[in-house]
């Protein structure tokens, strides 16, 4: 066993929290970065029979190393099933047969809509972003959304400049005018805490700091009035075993 | 409008060419063109004979534009672009994309973008030789008003859903692992949107890793008949940086060593003149 020497990185621990909220889960979503590691930590620590979901049509994957993109050939490889993008769309992620998304945007404001288009005006953009790719309908349909997301008040604005994905819309009973199958998302990790829905109003509300944040310190990184949970908790530090594991899982 | 594609039969098999002269012969000044493959298969030599042939004013059309378009953009290629995703995936932005559309640079470009389950439903619509696909999608989301989508009722249910427009390029070029002397193809791996964008292409040419005598089932294999399509090209490595599963591997290095080079415009066009312009297509 390795001794586990230095304490984890606030970055190290949004990791662990995401990979924590995969324990119960049967399938999940993932693009690439810090929520593809998040899953397949999860796979490692937490839940053996986790089905990790790639949008490149990779289903039940089981990578030994964490991929770049979201093709990797690993993904392929190692895959239950391989699917085309239309079936992909059309038959698994529409029709709400996944549980879990992890998305992540530039842009995420009080009712959890992201933006991954532009910023600035559309037609004059000060910077152009990728832009939707699946996460609309991953986020109309699958089960629940998990926003994965650094804490700055560049990413936690009053107001989107594009919306290009939905959270909750304009507030309370919008996802379901809008026929959307999903709950919506559940949580954002970032690397100061946890922000949740409020249950009545479905805006985000701090429900956890992670060890040594201050509650000042997270309203001050977020661009809209952060309301704090009345039950705020202080995120569990990172354990040995997750530590270690996402040591050796990122040094592979 | 109807378009009807011909069956099997001595007039339409394809034909095992060299590609820069399939290329020649099939792509023109204007056209609109999908070079597809997701993530894997991504028809690079193609594309570079395209830019060697100094095509102008095309429509690219491609889900993840990823490094191929954006060197297809940056040496001027492109007048417009219909995509749903153009980041360099798992490393970060795609600089010859964002100067385009940012700054105008080399040329402006038109940009007509859509949600990956759009563009799947669009090739899709398309291989079925319909106008319109209907899909749950893009509602309360900015891109409606932004782009090709509107909503059709269900004259069934009375429940409302997204239309979005058949893709119909006038040329898809994919690349596969294999083919035989008959021009069938196949290919194994992520599938991604190939067979759609053949299928609803009015021209289409397949570069290959190699031929060979007689095509081998594969596990989860994809096989596209030579009469559907117009064009066979060797190609070895022809997908590269991407890859062929089985046959080459994805240069992960080569896809960070991008997001450095092609943030310059100077550093971009030197690699080109040398890497693309100055070789040689395969074949």
């Amino acid at each position: 066993m390795n001794v586990v020497a230095e304490p984890a990185s606030t970055g190290e621990l949004q990791t662990i929290v995401a990979a924590r909220l995969l324990r119960d889960a049967g399938s999940v979503f993932i693009g690439v970065g810090r929520p593809s590691t998040a899953a397949i930590l999860a796979r490692m620590v937490f839940n053996r029979d986790l089905v990790l979901v790639y949008e490149s049509g990779t289903i039940g994957a089981k990578p030994f190393r964490i991929p770049l993109s979201i093709g990797d050939g690993e993904l392929a490889e190692t895959a239950d099933f391989v699917v085309s993008v239309p079936e992909m769309f059309n038959y698994w992620i529409g029709p709400g047969r996944i549980d879990v998304a992890f998305l992540g945007a530039a842009q995420v404001d009080r009712f959890a809509n992201l933006n991954s288009t532009v910023i600035g005006d559309y037609d004059r953009p000060m910077t152009r972003l990728p832009g939707a790719g699946g996460a609309p309908e991953i986020a109309a349909s699958c089960g629940e959304v998990v926003i994965v997301a650094p804490h700055s008040k560049r990413t936690f604005v009053e107001r989107l400049d594009f919306r290009t994905t939905v959270g909750y819309g304009d507030g309370p009973g919008d996802r379901h005018s809008l026929g959307f199958r999903g709950r919506g998302p559940s949580a954002v990790i970032t690397d100061l805490g946890v922000l949740e829905p409020d249950p009545e109003t479905c805006i985000l509300t701090l429900t956890a700091i992670h060890p040594g944040i201050e509650v000042e310190q997270v309203q001050d990184a977020t661009g809209f009035d952060l309301g704090v949970s009345d039950d705020l908790q202080v995120t569990e530090p990172a354990t040995d075993e997750e530590l270690e594991a996402l040591r050796e899982l990122v040094s592979r | 409008m109807l378009v009807s594609r011909p069956g099997p039969g001595k007039s339409r098999s394809a034909t095992l060419v060299p590609l820069a002269e399939a290329v020649a012969d099939l792509v023109a000044d204007g056209d609109s063109l999908a070079l597809e493959g997701f993530t894997h298969l991504i028809p690079f030599a193609a594309g570079h004979e395209i830019v060697r042939q100094g095509r102008r004013d095309l429509e690219l059309i491609r889900m993840t534009p990823d490094l191929l378009y954006d060197q297809m953009i940056g040496m001027g290629c492109a007048s417009k672009l219909v995509f749903s995703y153009g980041g360099n995936p798992g490393v970060g932005s795609l600089h010859r994309f964002r100067d385009a559309i940012e700054n105008g640079w080399p040329v402006p470009l038109e940009v007509e973008e859509h949600s990956h389950a759009g563009m799947a439903n669009r090739y899709a619509a398309g291989a079925a030789g319909l106008p319109m696909a209907v899909m749950h999608g893009y509602a309360g989301t900015d891109l409606v008003g932004r782009t090709r989508v509107a909503t059709v009722t269900c004259p069934f249910s009375g429940e409302e859903l997204a239309a979005v427009p058949a893709l119909r390029p006038d040329v898809a070029i994919v690349h596969a692992q294999e083919a035989d002397r008959a021009g069938n193809v196949q290919l194994w791996g992520i599938p991604g949107v190939q067979k759609e964008a053949v299928l609803a292409a009015d021209r289409s040419l397949v570069t290959v890793e190699r031929v060979v005598e007689q095509l081998e089932p594969r596990p989860g294999g994809l096989v596209l008949p030579g009469w559907s399509i117009d064009a066979v090209c060797e190609a070895p490595a022809g997908s590269q940086p991407s890859y062929s599963l089985g046959v080459t591997e994805r240069d992960n290095d080569f896809y960070r060593f991008w997001d450095e080079l092609s943030r310059d415009r100077d550093r971009f066009r030197t690699w080109m003149d040398e890497h693309v312009l100055e070789s040689v297509a395969a074949g």
